[in-house]
């Protein structure tokens, strides 16, 4: 199994400084940090799809720039086919950058509205100097736009984004990343900005394109019904960390992070008969800055103790492949707690 | 099922005027709340649905014009009023709204109290000491800690300017509430806080209430009676517990399936071709007939009417007249 994982993320972090007036920053030595990502690991194997979910500010968005040096890292590596593009100076980064592309949230503004289709689908050629002559490229590109569904392509070809519709333009944008035959996509959120009815068209490309080339993603939402769509593992994010992990169907069927459960709990379902019980936490998320100490979810936690006050939990294997930072979980692999005594809500 | 009406709208038109045309935005909806019932109003971007929100409170822009129709609150037609009249005896203190993003619809330079005890002042002839008593009273009742009441803004999360705005809707006793999209911007976790607590006061209260939603499944929640906007008409509505359970347009059917589901087996979702028309040039007949899975000529041609199916159950489509049940 290890050697046919494509991706491999370990212990990365990304920092930002939290910008304070020049009084502050002369009086203290230390400046405050936000920490994005605090240190988060996981592997994708070839051919798959790993879902990222969270809410805002839990650091998906920023874990999917990291992995593609669109943020530099602050530590930690990311190894594509065995190779740590952390480490990668900016001409090896390039030719890198080929295999591993991006879909932004926003089809309004990841579009400049300046260049026709074509020219916003060909510039990727052109950077990496594909395509011996104008001719080559303009078929690349219609290819590109017919595997997208944007059929006939010639009548896409010149127009400019702000003439298509929502649903279009992100096709736009997948065929955009898809042109250089990359291995690799991150997708961030990319149908959140989608009306219901138009997402699951994308969803469904996104699907099919993905079996049609091998290819490997990580998808970024906030939706864990999307990402239950989409995903065959997924890592649950709170504040810059993975504090659950595991096949998707289990981890989203039987969660076992106090968080996770949480989550569960609170996603609307189209479902009018369903009876909501009671939230088993209330607060929201606090801004990444000053963490409490133990773990990050201790203020919000009902089942917190004196240990996660104290000492941050790693990530427990609850099963085989599915683990969660938990206490709960820490005495669980040693046989001393039985899966069905442990606290459900 | 003769209850008492608190609200009427019929046959309500209102385009918008632009250079290229007029924008078909609500064009011919009737619909009517009863006391304390809670409406969801379903539908994607573009619908028409916050139009609809806007011309009952008659806050919309200039370039809107209402070519026809009534909104009858207590059997008084409000299109009729004067904007004086709206605003000294309508807004605020019988049908209150809660903005989308209201995260930001607090101005940021005077404290949440100030706010809200302002709009008490305006509307009702209390003294500020009695005012400062109820807004501290309505912050509590939103789940607010009144020690946070002389606080800014932006001293406050989303969820909790989201309450404040809703303390500030309830502050001179309304009928009825408008809330557009009240969690739209908010996580999960806070979005399920507020809907609870939306849903406690509206039942504790006694509120009608019209809930505009892009997402279904905010509506099944909170809601009583479901309503499905498409492209500025009314296509379904009835109890929420029916539409889910048996929705008769095509475009309901279409849109419950578009919903991935959370638990259980994973199937390959189906989707509704094609996009919402441009309403400046909607297509003629049925507004859904290019999308419609189940059109005929006839679709192309004539809008249909939306008629009942069966009691509280309407549909507007040519190829469903009687209710399941009912055949």
């Amino acid at each position: 199994m290890a050697s046919d994982d494509l991706i491999r993320v370990a212990n990365l972090k990304k920092y930002f400084p939290v910008r304070t007036n020049l009084l502050a920053s002369l009086r203290s030595k230390e400046v405050p940090m936000v920490k994005a990502i605090d240190g988060v690991s996981f592997t994708i194997p070839r051919g798959k799809i790993f879902g990222i979910v969270g809410e805002s500010g839990s650091g998906k968005t920023t874990t999917g720039r990291a992995i593609l040096r669109l943020e530099e890292p602050t530590a930690g590596s990311v190894t594509i086919e065995g190779e740590d593009i952390v480490k990668l100076d900016k001409e090896e980064l390039k030719k890198r950058r080929r295999e591993m592309q991006i879909i932004f949230q926003d089809p309004f503004e990841s579009l400049n509205p300046k260049m026709t289709i074509y020219e916003v689908v060909v510039e990727p050629l052109e950077i990496h100097r594909i395509g011996k002559d104008e001719e080559e490229r303009r078929k690349l590109v219609s290819e590109a736009l017919e595997e997208v569904q944007l059929i006939p392509p010639e009548d896409f070809l010149f127009r400019y984004p702000h003439e298509l519709s929502g649903g279009q333009r992100q096709r736009v944008a997948i065929a955009r990343a898809l042109i250089l035959r990359p291995k690799f996509i991150v997708a961030d959120e990319p149908v959140s900005m989608l009306d219901v009815s138009i997402r699951t068209e994308v969803l469904n490309l996104m699907l099919d394109l993905q079996e049609k080339f091998g290819l490997t993603y990580l998808f970024i939402t906030h939706d864990l019904a999307i990402a239950r769509y989409m995903s065959s593992n997924i890592g649950v994010m709170y504040l810059g960390k993975i504090i659950e992990f595991g096949e998707v169907s289990e981890v989203l069927d039987d969660p076992d992070h106090p968080y996770t459960q949480a989550l569960m709990a609170a996603v609307p379902v189209p479902d009018a008969e369903r009876k909501r019980g009671e939230l088993p936490i209330r607060g929201e998320t606090p801004q990444p800055i000053n963490l409490p100490p133990g773990c990050r979810f201790n203020p919000r936690c009902p089942y917190a103790f004196d240990k996660c006050f104290k000492e941050e939990p790693e990530l427990f294997p609850v099963e085989p492949g599915h683990g969660a930072a938990c206490f709960l979980y820490a005495d669980f692999h040693s046989g001393r707690l039985e899966r069905g005594r442990l606290p459900k809500y | 099922m003769n209850m008492t009406k608190l609200l009427e709208v019929k046959n309500l038109k209102m385009y918008y005027s632009t250079m290229k045309g007029d924008v078909k935005a609500v064009d011919d909806i009737s619909f009517s709340l009863e006391k304390g019932e809670s409406l969801g109003l379903a539908g994607e971007s573009g619908c028409g649905k916050s139009s609809v929100a806007l011309a009952l409170m008659k806050l919309y822009p200039s370039n809107a014009k209402i070519l026809s129709g009534e909104v009858l609150l207590d059997g008084v037609n409000l299109l009729e009023m004067s904007d004086e009249v709206i605003r000294q005896n309508i807004r605020w203190k019988r049908i209150s709204i809660v903005p989308q993003a209201a995260m930001n619809a607090f101005n940021p330079v005077f404290t949440i109290k100030e706010q809200i005890v302002e709009a008490i002042l305006t509307h009702e002839d209390v003294t500020e000491k009695e005012a400062g008593e109820r807004t501290v009273e309505l912050l509590r009742r939103v789940g607010i800690d009144p020690s946070r009441a002389s606080n800014y803004p932006h001293e406050f999360s989303g969820g909790m300017k989201q309450r404040a705005m809703m303390a500030m809707a309830l502050s001179c006793n309304p009928d009825l509430i408008i809330a557009d999209e009240p969690t739209t911007a908010l996580d999960v976790i806070v979005q399920a806080q507020v809907l609870k607590e939306i849903k406690t006061l509206q039942e504790e209260l006694g509120l009608s209430m019209i809930l505009i939603s892009h997402d279904l499944s905010v509506v099944a929640e909170t809601c009583e009676k479901t309503m499905i906007m498409y492209a500025g008409n009314i296509v379904e509505d009835a109890s929420t517990l029916e539409i889910f359970r048996a929705a008769l347009h095509p475009y309901s059917i279409g849109l419950l399936g578009a919903f991935p589901k959370l638990t259980g087996e994973r199937k390959r979702l189906e989707s509704i071709k094609g996009n919402p028309p441009n309403l400046l040039n909607p297509p003629p007949g049925c507004r859904f007939h290019p999308r419609c899975p189940n059109a005929k000529d006839l679709c192309e041609v004539i809008p249909p009417f939306i008629q009942e199916t069966h009691k509280g159950h309407r549909v507007a489509c040519h190829m469903v007249n009687k209710h399941p049940e009912y055949r």
